[in-house]
């Protein structure tokens, strides 16, 4: 594997063997030196032009522990902000020796055009409302760590559909791994075109929160992103926390060993209330810690053996 | 490549770890804090049979461990990305233990350099020492075992091969 932009280009052995590495990586993070020496003299950037809190961090973790050296570029603070074209900016990083990109853009597509671009290895850490597959990855593992076996398993998106990244790394790869998957959301925020690419992809919609969530062996929340919403996709926030959002009645309808995922950062009292956020069977802060693995493992399939 | 020659079957495999075993025992005068860690792969299961001898002979338990050092090898970058596996300390870790690494063959002693760095990240033993069922030669590095089932002669081009019940479902070494 070269680059990660998408999970569509990862098979599921793949998945398996980042899945098996990262298992792995979980336990470094347990030791006292929680330092390997995988990456030692490979140069990684952070190079992100949206604001991340997670994942920027998570990834620059990832690298430092596998002994890369990792530099943190945001377009606030940068010659992005001066004019600098997406193009002019790469090139520059990569002719300072780098071997590894993670690319954050707020437009779909940017990390693959950045792999187009140059010879270090890429990874998508999110491209508009396109893909962000070390979160679907990261939410996989979660789920199969609690779960054991996502075969068969129901898993339940459910939220602001139009405008995640997430979902749609998710939806391929849940599926990938031989989980039924249903997507809800409020007919105002379930994408344009999610019907055809349900029939093809094998995965369900829905608009009725309360008839999926009984059945659901998993679910997970989406934030609502209301920094990419340009019109009103609902009325008012307490009319969508009504109609969709995971409160404390809702979560009496779950299954109460289902976990709770949601990628963050979240809106309490918005798509989810504290009670669900907070409850034993809530994963979020798991979803953190297998995130770090997850990243360590990718960073190191992709940087560490001859193939880059 | 010429056909394989065993040169220990399974009783000879036997025959030297239960001496490996009296050996690391006569060396810590007893199993006191003895922590025995396997290398992947075919080394976790010569240590475990290495503690169930010492089991046998001390009358008391010796811990045991697994010690995964791909992410320590100085070859990566010469070779697609390899799996790593678990890495197993027991409980009560290996600070001021005596640590005996174990292996199955010896030979350029890079795997063994990597498992020193691994166990520096590890934790401070008070004495790390070496036991491997076949020392090949053709060391590239400084390096040497405490004890050893067999000194195996070969050319560099040879390839010694071990199998092991556990894993193979039957313990054999042979050179072809």
């Amino acid at each position: 594997m070269k680059h990660l932009l998408s999970i569509d280009d990862v098979s599921r052995d793949e998945i398996e063997t980042v899945f098996e590495t990262a298992a792995d990586m979980h336990d470094v993070q347990r030791r006292e030196v929680k330092k390997l020496p995988a990456l030692r003299g490979r140069t990684v950037v952070n190079l992100f032009f949206e604001d991340s809190t997670r994942t920027r961090s998570s990834f620059e973790i990832a690298g430092k522990w596998l002994s890369a050296d990792v530099i943190n570029i945001s377009a606030k603070g940068s010659s992005a902000s001066k004019g600098e074209s997406l193009r002019d900016t790469v090139l520059t990083v990569c002719a300072m020796g780098v071997d590894g990109l993670v690319v954050r853009h707020p437009a779909s597509g940017a990390a693959h055009q950045v792999s187009q671009w140059v010879d270090a290895s890429v990874v998508n850490a999110g491209d508009g409302m396109h893909e962000h597959p070390t979160q679907a990855l990261l939410d996989a593992y979660t789920l199969r760590t609690r779960l054991g076996s996502l075969q068969d398993r129901h898993v339940a998106i459910i939220g602001d559909l139009t405008h995640s990244r997430v979902f749609r790394s998710n939806v391929l790869c849940l599926t990938k791994l031989g989980a039924r998957v249903t997507v809800v959301a409020p007919p105002t925020l379930m994408p344009a075109g999610v019907g055809a690419w349900s029939r093809a992809a094998g995965f369900e919609t829905s608009y009725d929160v309360d008839a999926v969530l009984p059945e659901a062996d998993a679910v997970m929340m989406l934030r609502v992103q209301r920094e990419r919403m340009s019109g009103g996709y609902f009325p008012s926030a307490r009319e969508y926390t009504v109609g969709y959002g995971l409160t404390r009645d809702r979560l009496a309808l779950l299954k109460p060993d289902a976990p709770i995922c949601h990628p963050g950062p979240m809106n309490r009292g918005l798509e989810i209330a504290a009670d669900a956020a907070d409850a034993a069977q809530s994963v979020v802060l798991e979803q953190v810690s297998g995130g770090l693995a997850i990243r360590m493992a990718v960073l190191y399939h992709l940087l560490a053996g001859e193939e880059s | 490549m010429a056909d394989p020659r065993t040169v220990l079957d399974a009783r000879d495999i036997s025959r030297a770890l239960t001496r490996i075993s009296h050996e690391i025992l006569e060396r810590n005068k007893g199993a006191s804090q003895l922590v025995l860690l396997g290398l992947h792969t075919r080394g976790v299961p010569l240590a475990h049979r290495i503690a169930q001898r010492i089991q046998a002979v001390e009358g008391a338990g010796v811990d045991v461990g697994e010690l995964d050092v791909t992410m320590y090898r100085d070859d990566l970058r010469k070779q697609p990305t390899r799996r790593s596996h678990k890495t197993v300390i027991p409980g009560s870790g290996i600070d001021d233990k005596v640590v005996v690494l174990v292996d199955d063959v010896l030979f350029s002693g890079r795997t063994i350099r990597a498992s020193l760095d691994a166990l520096a990240d590890l934790g401070r033993p008070s004495a790390v020492r070496l036991a491997v069922l076949v020392d090949r030669g053709h060391r590239e590095l400084p390096i040497r075992a405490d004890h050893v089932g067999k000194n195996l002669p070969s050319a560099r081009t040879e390839r010694v091969s071990v199998k092991v019940a556990e894993i193979d479902g039957e313990d054999e070494v042979t050179i072809s």
